[in-house]
């Protein structure tokens, strides 16, 4: 029997906002998937989100839904957690959203290992507002804002997460559909805070801008790129060049936020 | 029995306050001179099972209250001038999305970092205009440690009754001077809880006007699922552009302030019954004034003194209604003006204003009002 994602799929919501040919509707499948999976209660589910395309996400799901403001989406979703910690929290929003305007929330997010997941559909750009260049654009690529190619730098997200101190990074693509909701299903599970980069496409500002003919040359571009962790431990500098490693990259254990915080609770009660 | 006697500090009363209301979240980064109200939060919340978080910055304090609220918790955060400037985007998404909150910000000299230790009453205007957009805007100036105590829990009350941030703004030297204090015996003062909502979760909207113009809230994970977001929304929470929904909405969220302000305004009047000049003053600097006040009425000069509680929403009728009557409105204050100019806004020319203005980081003191009392023709 095909999958039922209506039960999970807010009535009267649906059309999405996204673009034919983009890549977010892939993910938001997943994430359904994923939540099904683990068996969450939508009831005490928030998905928390900050502004841009992928933000537009939580709206859409049948759960307690925030879509705040731009690049807030870690440090909202902290607070609901702090108050509440029995509910499950997870972050859905996009690459300039999490690691420009929100990077200082997203590192610290990592850093104090809160039992969230951060799900961020890395399309390269900025895709509300036209196509500017985000801190996710490789350089060279054109952006509105870099018509004579990007001298920027772009950040490795999971690299990023890793560094700062997340307990589970995963990566996927949006061509990988079906292992989508298996990363996001184990990131879920994790205790910590859990990072799960999807590269996804935007063929309207950034597909169009940089020579892909087609959604389905940007798919295959996805596919081209994108070698799993394992299969990567075989292969050489020179045949990773140019790719990009999938699967869980990154998953140790380590004191998780609102558990320590529920120890300081006890100390302080000790104390009084 | 004898009530609890203390000699405290205007921040260390503020977070008693705060407790008192009920509140069990705080979220905060540090910054003088308001830092002491995080300190007393992180000692004493997690010994009632309340939460205490030190955020990356200013604005994810503020975010991380917004998303505190939502789970049906009573929530603060506190700060200064420049971390004010900083929480300005996400108080207007306080405003929009109706999220019950308390920002307590101590005024120091500015702008940018100006003097971070220098008293100052120079937010006042911030506390209206900083964010973006037509918005509520409530915001109580406490003269003593006493009053910012009780400010504090009726800026709670406000909060949850109005669905609306509110702002607890003494100057720098109500904020650190010492003070006896008498604390209120547990249900001595009133404490108001949000509204939470008694339909069916299928049938619940998070801005259902049929309820009136606050709407109940439910609380996350509480049985409620909805949406929250800082477009401009529909009663269900989902955005819209539908012209006259957006205009409907955007005057009910003003309409909740201005239709209730006889319930939110707070002003002391003293000696003002047959006063000739009035001193309209606030915080540390109303108590200058009424110095000033005392030491004319002993030279026969008929001084009275107007002591805003609240500064936003402002007393105008009050104000017209005695500038019919009076020869002159003195002004003081540690700001360029800014009271000034809104007290001259809302006379209708009926009286000269005359203004006292410092913000050299050093107080009012009352010579320099009597002194310009005797200006007045």
């Amino acid at each position: 029997m095909a999958f039922d994602y209506d039960k999970y799929i807010r009535p009267g919501k649906l059309p999405h906002i996204w673009c034919p040919g983009c890549g977010h509707g892939i993910v938001m499948k997943g994430l359904i998937r994923a939540i099904d999976t683990v068996g969450l209660d939508t009831k005490n589910t928030a998905i928390v989100s900050g502004i841009g395309c992928a933000s537009r996400l939580p709206g859409y799901m049948d759960c307690c839904t925030l879509h705040t403001a731009h690049g807030r989406a870690a440090a909202f979703a902290t607070g609901v957690k702090m108050a509440k910690p029995e509910m499950d929290v997870i972050l859905v929003g996009g690459d300039g959203d999490g690691t420009a305007i929100g990077g200082n929330h997203f590192i610290h997010a990592c850093r104090r290992n809160i039992n969230m997941t951060y799900i961020i559909l890395n399309n390269k750009i900025y895709g509300m507002t036209g196509g500017q260049f985000s801190p996710a654009t490789p350089t060279g690529a054109k952006a509105s804002t870099t018509p004579y190619g990007n001298p920027d730098p772009a950040f490795d997200i999971a690299k990023l997460a890793i560094g700062a101190g997340a307990t589970f990074v995963a990566r996927g693509t949006s061509f990988h559909a079906n292992q989508i909701d298996k990363l996001i299903a184990e990131a879920i599970q994790h205790k910590g805070f859990s990072v799960v980069e999807i590269l996804d496409d935007c063929p309207t500002t950034y597909g169009r801008r940089n020579k892909f003919k087609s959604v389905v040359e940007m798919m295959n571009h996805l596919k081209d790129i994108a070698v799993p962790v394992k299969a990567a431990e075989k292969m050489s500098p020179e045949q990773l060049e140019g790719k990009i490693l999938t699967g869980v990259l990154f998953k140790e254990e380590r004191p998780e936020y609102t558990s320590e915080y529920a120890k300081v609770i006890e100390r302080a009660k000790a104390a009084k | 029995m004898a009530k609890k006697v203390a000699f405290l500090q205007g921040n260390e009363a503020a977070a008693q306050g705060a407790l008192y209301a009920g509140c069990k979240f705080f979220a905060g980064y540090p910054i003088t001179p308001s830092t002491e109200v995080a300190e007393v939060m992180s000692a004493e919340l997690p010994k009632i099972g309340g939460k205490f978080i030190q955020m990356e910055d200013e604005i994810g304090a503020m975010a991380a209250i917004l998303g505190a609220s939502l789970t049906g918790t009573k929530v603060l955060t506190s700060t200064s001038g420049p971390g004010l400037s900083l929480k300005q985007e996400l108080i207007g998404y306080g405003c929009i999305a109706e999220i019950p909150c308390v920002i307590f910000n101590v005024m120091r000299g500015g702008p940018s970092t100006g003097m971070p230790t220098g008293p100052s009453q120079s937010d006042v205007m911030c506390a209206k205009w900083g964010t973006h957009g037509d918005h509520p805007a409530i915001c109580l100036v406490p003269a003593s440690v006493q009053e910012t105590y009780e400010e504090m829990v009726r800026a709670f009350n406000l909060a949850e009754k109005y669905r609306t941030p509110v702002m607890v703004m003494p100057d720098e030297i109500v904020a650190h001077m010492r003070e006896r204090i008498v604390f209120p015996e547990q249900g001595e003062l009133e404490v108001i809880n949000r509204t939470a909502p008694t339909v069916p979760p299928e049938q619940y909207k998070p801005y259902d006007t049929s309820f009136g113009d606050v709407p109940p809230l439910a609380a996350y994970g509480s049985g409620y699922k909805y949406h929250v977001t800082g477009l401009n929304k529909m009663q269900d929470g989902f955005p819209t552009t539908k012209a006259e929904i957006v205009q409907a909405e955007e005057e009910r969220q003003i309409r909740k302030v201005e239709a209730n302000k006889a319930d939110i305004m707070k002003w002391e009047e003293y000696l003002v019954d047959d006063a000739e000049i009035v001193v309209v003053a606030y915080g540390s600097t109303s108590r200058s004034a009424r110095f000033a006040v005392n030491e004319a009425r002993k030279n026969g000069v008929k001084a009275g003194l107007f002591r805003l509680q609240t500064f936003w929403p402002f007393p105008e009728e009050r104000l017209l209604e005695l500038s019919k009557k009076v020869k002159a409105f003195i002004t003081p204050e540690m700001n360029l003006g800014m009271c000034h100019g809104v007290v001259k806004g809302c006379i209708e020319g009926n009286a000269p204003v005359l203004g006292i203005f410092r913000v050299d980081g050093e107080p009012i003191n009352p010579g320099q009002i009597v002194d310009k009392m005797k200006e007045v023709k």
